[in-house]
Parts: C-alpha cells; structure tokens; sequence
C-alpha cells in the first residue's frame, strides 16, 4: 500500500540490500545476540556453540576477559571480576543494597556507582559495554558485515538512568542503538508473532536480577502494553543470596573471605537449579580453611526461606492488572520469559494467581533476544512482510520538585510513548530572575522517596512581579522512554529555554574520549570508521530524499526543488572525499533544507490516511 | 514546525465531534495512524524523520488519550465550544453531592482501618458504576441537549469522583505492598 512506502521511502526503489541488525539482550546473568536470517530469528553461537555469553567481566592488568574465562576465574579474583553489573547501572551507592557483601572495592561517585579493578576504576556503563562489544563481534564475524544497528533490550521497570546508562553503554561499544525495547515486549512479540496469539496476554518476566510483569493486549498485528510493573532488584540472584545464607545458618559459618564466599555462593546457584529438576539438591564443598559443608536443601525448605521473594513478584502483577482496568480473568495466556521462571515456585505461584498454567512453551533464556532480533530487522529497514506495531509505555511516573519537597507527577506511569507533557509554575520572590528545576522518577508523594534524575537552573527570567512569570516546563520521552526536559519563560515573550539529559548520562565528548581510549580502536580506525559511518549516512539520506522526491514532487515550493538537488550534489561531492566531517556537514544541511518539504509530506500521509478512511465510511 | 495541528482531535480521527464515539472505530483510527506515523517507522531513517515522527506520534498519543477517557473528552469538548469547566476555580456544589461525598470518604476510611480488602475493592466497583452513570447523562447533557454549563458542572462533579477512585486505589496499593 502506497501509504507504508511514504514511511519507508527507500523501498520503493530497486530491492534492497540486507542490513545486518540484531538484538542483543543485556541480561544480569547471561547475554544473547540474534539476528533475523532468511526470514527466521536465531540466537547467534560463539565458536564453541554457546548460545550465553555470561555476563561476567574480568579486568587483568593487560586485558579484559569476558564469558566463561571470567566467571571460572571468579572464585580466584573476586575483586577484579565483575558479575551481575547490570544492577549497578545508573544506581549510585546507596542504591546497593547489599553492597557491603559484594567483593568488589565500590567508589562512590555522584550519579552512578564505580568500581576499581586492577586496570584502573571502572564504572557499570564501561562493564556492561565490554559485554556488548563480545557479542557485537561475534555478530559480525557470524554474519560477514558491519551492523546497521541493534535493538537492545531493558527491563521494563528500568527507570530513566538505567536506560540511559544502557543506551551509553552500547554506543562506547560501538553499536547504533535502533532502540530500547523493554524485555516482556520483545518476549511478546516473539511469543505473539509466532502463535497468532490475540487477546490480553500477561508476560511474566524473572531475570536473574530483575522483575517485570507487563500486561498487553494483542491484536491484529498491534503490541499494545496496557500496564507494566516489576522491581529492577529483584531476580534469581535474590533466591540464590536466601541459599547461601541458608547455607551458612546450617553449616554454622561467618566471617568467611571473599573465595570462600563465591564459592558456596557458585553453590547455592547450583542447588537451586537442581531443584528444578530434582526433589533435594546436595550442598558438598571444601572451604579454604579445611572446613566440609555437606547439606541437604529439600524442595520444602527452598520454598520456606523464598516464600517472601515469591510473593514479591505477586504484588506488581496485582498492581499491573489494576492500572489496566483488568481481572485476573480477562488474562487469555501468561507467558513466561526469564530463567528464574524454571523454579518450580515460581511456575506454581504464578499458576495459582492466573488460574490457569502459565505458557512455557519458548525458551525462556531467548525469547527476549529473538524478539529484539525480530524488531531490529524491521526497524533497520528490512521489508517485512507483515507490518506490526509496538506501543510500549513509561514504566514509572515522571515528575517536578515543588514546594515543601513535594512532588508534582507531570508524565504519569503507563502512559503510551512517545508521550509530552507540559506544567507551569510560576516565581515566588518579586524579581526573581532565576528557577532551579529537579525532576524526579517514582510513585511517592515526597522528592526524597524519588529518584532523582536532573537538576538544573533556568536562568534570564526578566524581573518580575512574584508570581507574574510563566515557567512552561515541558518533559518529552521518545520512544526508547528516554526524558528530555525543557523550560521555557513565556510570559515577555523573552525565551530561554534549557534541555537537560538526565544527570546519570554520558555527555557525547566523555563517550568519545572513551571510545579513543578504549585500545579497540587506534586513531586511524577511529577515523576510518568514521569516515565509513557518514558515507554510509551520506548515501542513505540520498536515496531516501531521492526517492521522496520522485514520489511527492508536488509537494515542492517553487525553487525548493533546484535548492534541493544542489545539496544532493553537494554531498555527493563530499562522500567522493576523505572527510568525514565534511559530509557529516554536508549531511546536515541536505536535512535541514529538506525539512519543510518532509514536513508537507508527513501531514499529506496523515491526510492520506484520513480520506482512506472517510471513504470507507461512505461506502460502509 | 510545519504541523497541520488545525484539525481537532476528532477531526484527526475522523470523528464526529461528540460525547458519545464509537470507541471501536477510535481505536482503529489510532492505530492507523500510529503505524504511519510511530518512530518504529523511522528509525533507518534521518535525524529529521525521526523528531517528525516522534512529534506526531506524540500528538497522536495525546489526541487519543484525551478522546479514549470520557471525563477528558468531555472536558475537550466544553473547551472546544469555549466552556471553562473552572475545576480549579469553582468548588461551589451541591450539598446533596457534598454529603454523598463525605459518605464516600467515610467508606473509604473505614476500610482503610480495617485493612479491609475486599471492601475496598467494593467500593472501587461501585464507585465506577456510579461513574458510569454519570457518562450516560453527559451524553445527554452534550450531544442531546447542548447544556454546556450542565455538563461543566457535571465534569466538575466527576473530578471530584476521579480523585475518589485514586484515593481507593492508593489506599489499595499501600494494603498489598
């Protein structure tokens, strides 16, 4: 249909090319890279043919260890092997709640917690980012080519910084961020596209270190996410923690050093997966010190010590159900992702709150990546023959410091993105010239119960009356539920207005200082990517302003056709150069002379779409 | 920005401008129009498309949640026929309604102490279905007999009612957690 050729203007041209994408899932335990190939979605294998790539970094004095070798090496070097980063990320000291059990030396730094390690401090975007770029190798060199881009994936419940810390580690590793997809959506579109599902379908999502529970509704090719809930510290890690306490209660022991530790802690895990399986599951280890552990952890006794986790997943699915206006019995399937949801605890748990057996029938380890796989093969721009749609929303309500600490919800939790929103304030001194604004994230009433996001100051207010100045604070979040703030002082007329990305976030310079020193890259390659990058850019625009050209020339002014054309030229010119600065620049001013006439063309497409439909009303 | 932002939000969605919508027909609107327009469209494309495309489907969200909700719709509508509904300004109401009101919290109250759940969740059904009633009666107001200040009190009314509901929701939440 015409209509779907004006959203992807590329296409109507001569069949494309395949444009590598993949879905990378960034889990707390383990990792996966897919991708979409010959129409099917596959987990991409290392070498050796494992699909999971631990989530384990090890920092040696001259070099970086990522997978298996680092987490064989954890027993050895706890302080320098970091597992399980992905709770650290965009989480500041505090915020670790059992920080003080963990082996590693934290350094406490304002936004985010860091961590020092024999190769110097390193901070969770740089860990989680050692990771991605393991599994964007291994993409590459599995399938033959550059990435266009990949879709990764976050917990639902990931607030503001954690997606932001996200998004900043995937670029330090060199990825084109396609999009955020929260992990119980690509599971639903996983799960959906391959059983036809439609209906109201709850997707139950237990990690090894974080919860969701999302609730959607499926429908002729529409994901739409009617609510979401969960905890982002709240997963398997949790039940193997209840574990090795266990153990230590039993066994009678305390004050253990930090191999000791990891060792039983690698015990507990090993336990808990056997009682998936198995009624009891042994716990047999010789300590450091000579002492034997020889235990017995029964089904029963597994159930007693995690019944208060169990019932801490119950509580969200509840609150999810009732922010979508939904009975337990409206729910048509629940669909189980996360390898936390093998335990038979949870398996049962979840039975018993839905009445009805929860659906396990795709591998719970890959159904998120294959659902990222799937969407990032449609978001590079690969045609696909059944177009769906995903409309996901904002896990946590998004808000302004006001008087007294209070806070004022600007962007409520639930709601669809891309979503804006915008409040007014006022001054409250005559002559005020200044605002400091601070946003927050959360459900509480007071700031101090939120997380705080930003700070700034609006600075320029003309000298007011109190009370006189109009302050239009507008919160915008795009489709990846990342926030951008901005402040506007409209009553003079005078403007100034100031966009803030939240403070746990990576400023553009740090993120290429990092790259440069990152030793991936030698400064020549850095500029050999570069230059690579924005002919690849360069091209792209042509052809699609080309052939948004040919399609809706009508809809040029008088003289903007001419002007147009020239910027083609132009950046032809300078693709056929060694630049890349000069076609990044050339890039840039083809977009913007081409900015009217995009905009004619969206609102004819919208309009399109209309007389589609008043005609089919006439007819009906 | 050059945005054919004149259309009204029915208008958007090719909706006669009323209380009473066919929700059906809304949803299906909505939908056609996010999947023109939805960033997912555009993300292999330019920085430009992309903010276009964020903007519209921005509005699109908006226009859709404003019409899907009735108090929000018919507040839209009184603003479209250039009614305040003064729900800040105008607390004057009726002292029928105000007694009804004090039950309510008192209800409300009462299950609260008793850390009663199943009552609070009574109160959460009745209270929709007394909402529900009240919509019936803004079509009437709106789309039958144009009563624009009835209706604007009427909204006033169902706001206070809103607010109720958050109250037995987050009382709901506090009991569970």
């Amino acid at each position: 249909m015409a209509l779907l050729q004006i959203a992807e203007p590329g296409m109507s041209a001569a069949p494309h090319q395949h444009r590598l994408a993949v879905g990378i899932d960034l889990g707390t335990t383990n990792s996966l890279v897919a991708t979409v190939r010959s129409a099917l979605a596959v987990v991409l294998n290392d070498e050796n043919g494992r699909s999971l790539l631990p989530s384990v970094v090890r920092y040696r004095a001259d070099g970086v260890e990522v997978g298996c070798h680092a987490m064989q090496a954890q027993a050895m070097d706890p302080q320098n092997t970091i597992a399980s980063v992905k709770r650290f990320m965009g989480r500041g000291l505090s915020d670790i709640a059992d920080a003080a059990h963990l082996p590693y030396r934290f350094v406490d730094e304002p936004g985010m917690v860091q961590i020092s390690t024999v190769a110097g401090v390193k901070s969770p975007v740089e860990v989680s980012a050692e990771i991605l770029r393991v599994l964007r190798q291994r993409a590459e060199k599995s399938l033959g080519g550059e990435l266009v881009g990949a879709v990764i994936t976050v917990p639902a419940y990931f607030d503001d910084a954690q997606r932001q810390a996200t998004k900043d580690a995937a670029r330090l590793a060199g990825l084109n961020v396609l999009r955020l997809l929260n992990e119980p959506t690509a599971a639903a579109v996983a799960y959906g596209l391959d059983n036809g599902a439609e209906g109201v379908y709850a997707v139950f999502d237990l990690g090894g270190g974080t919860f969701d529970i999302s609730i959607l509704k499926l429908s002729r090719g529409v994901f739409e996410v009617l609510a979401t809930n969960g905890d982002s510290a709240l997963g398997g890690d949790d039940f193997d923690h209840r574990i090795y306490c266990w153990i230590l209660e039993q066994a009678g022991l305390s004050g253990l050093n930090h191999q000791d530790a990891r060792l039983l802690q690698t015990h507990a895990r090993a336990a808990k997966e056997t009682l998936t399986e198995h009624e009891d599951a042994p716990v047999t280890a010789v300590l450091s010190t000579g002492e034997m552990v020889n235990l017995t952890l029964t089904t029963e006794a597994f159930a007693s010590i995690t019944k208060s986790l169990v019932s801490k997943t119950l509580a969200p699915t509840r609150k999810a159900l009732r922010d979508a206006g939904l009975t337990v019995e409206e729910v048509k399937g629940v669909v189980m992702v996360g390898g936390s949801t093998r335990m038979p605890v949870i398996q049962r748990a979840v039975g018993e709150f839905f009445g009805q057996e929860p659906l396990n029938n795709l591998d719970p380890d890959k159904v998120v990546a294959l659902g990222a796989a799937i969407q990032a093969n449609v978001l590079a721009g690969n045609r696909s023959e059944d177009d769906w749609l995903l409309l996901d929303v904002i896990p946590l309500s998004l808000g302004l410091e006001t008087m007294g600490g209070l806070v004022e919800k600007v962007v409520t939790r639930n709601s669809t993105i891309p979503v804006a929103r915008a409040q007014e304030f006022t001054t409250y001194k005559d002559g005020q010239t200044a605002m400091s604004i601070h946003v927050v994230q959360g459900e509480r009433e007071l700031v101090s119960d939120c997380r705080s996001l930003a700070k700034f100051e609006l600075r320029g207010i003309p000298p007011m009356v109190a009370g006189a100045a109009r302050i239009r604070v507008t919160f915008q979040v795009d489709a990846d539920g990342l926030l951008s703030v901005t402040a506007r002082e409209q009553s003079t007329g005078v403007e100034s207005s100031v966009t803030v990305k939240p403070s746990y976030g990576l400023s553009d310079e740090q993120i290429t200082q990092m790259l440069q020193a990152s030793q991936e890259y030698a400064r020549d390659d850095m500029l050999a990517r570069a230059l690579q990058e924005a002919r690849v850019e360069g091209g792209r625009l042509i052809e699609a302003v080309e052939a948004a050209l040919q399609e809706d020339g009508h809809l040029l002014n008088e003289g903007e056709g001419g002007k147009i054309a020239a910027k083609i030229e132009e950046l032809r010119v300078a693709i056929a150069g060694d630049d890349h600065r000069r076609v990044t620049q050339a890039v840039e001013i083809l977009n913007h002379a081409t900015e009217s006439f995009a905009a004619r063309r969206m609102d004819a497409s919208v309009n399109k779409a209309l007389a589609g439909h008043k005609l089919e009303e006439l007819e009906s | 920005m050059h945005f054919d932002f004149s259309k009204n939000h029915f208008e958007l969605f090719g909706l006669p401008s009323a209380f009473h919508i066919d929700m059906e027909r809304l949803d299906q609107a909505y939908r056609e129009i996010q999947t023109l327009v939805h960033p997912d469209k555009f993300a292999h494309l330019g920085e430009q498309e992309k903010r276009l495309s964020m903007q519209w489907a921005t509005h699109a969200n908006e226009a859709y949640q404003t019409l899907k909700k009735p108090l929000s719709r018919a507040r839209y509508l009184l603003h479209l026929q250039g009614v305040d509904t003064e729900e800040e300004s105008n607390t004057a109401m009726p002292a029928e309604f105000l007694m009804a009101q004090m039950e309510w919290r008192e209800a409300i109250m009462e299950a609260k102490e008793a850390q009663d759940v199943a009552d609070m969740e009574q109160l959460h059904h009745r209270l929709r279905s007394e909402m529900r009633e009240q919509h019936q009666e803004l079509v009437r107001l709106l789309d039958d007999q144009a009563d624009y200040q009835g209706a604007s009190g009427l909204v006033r009314k169902l706001k206070f009612m809103e607010k109720l509901g958050e109250e037995i929701d987050a009382a709901l939440e506090l009991m569970e957690a």
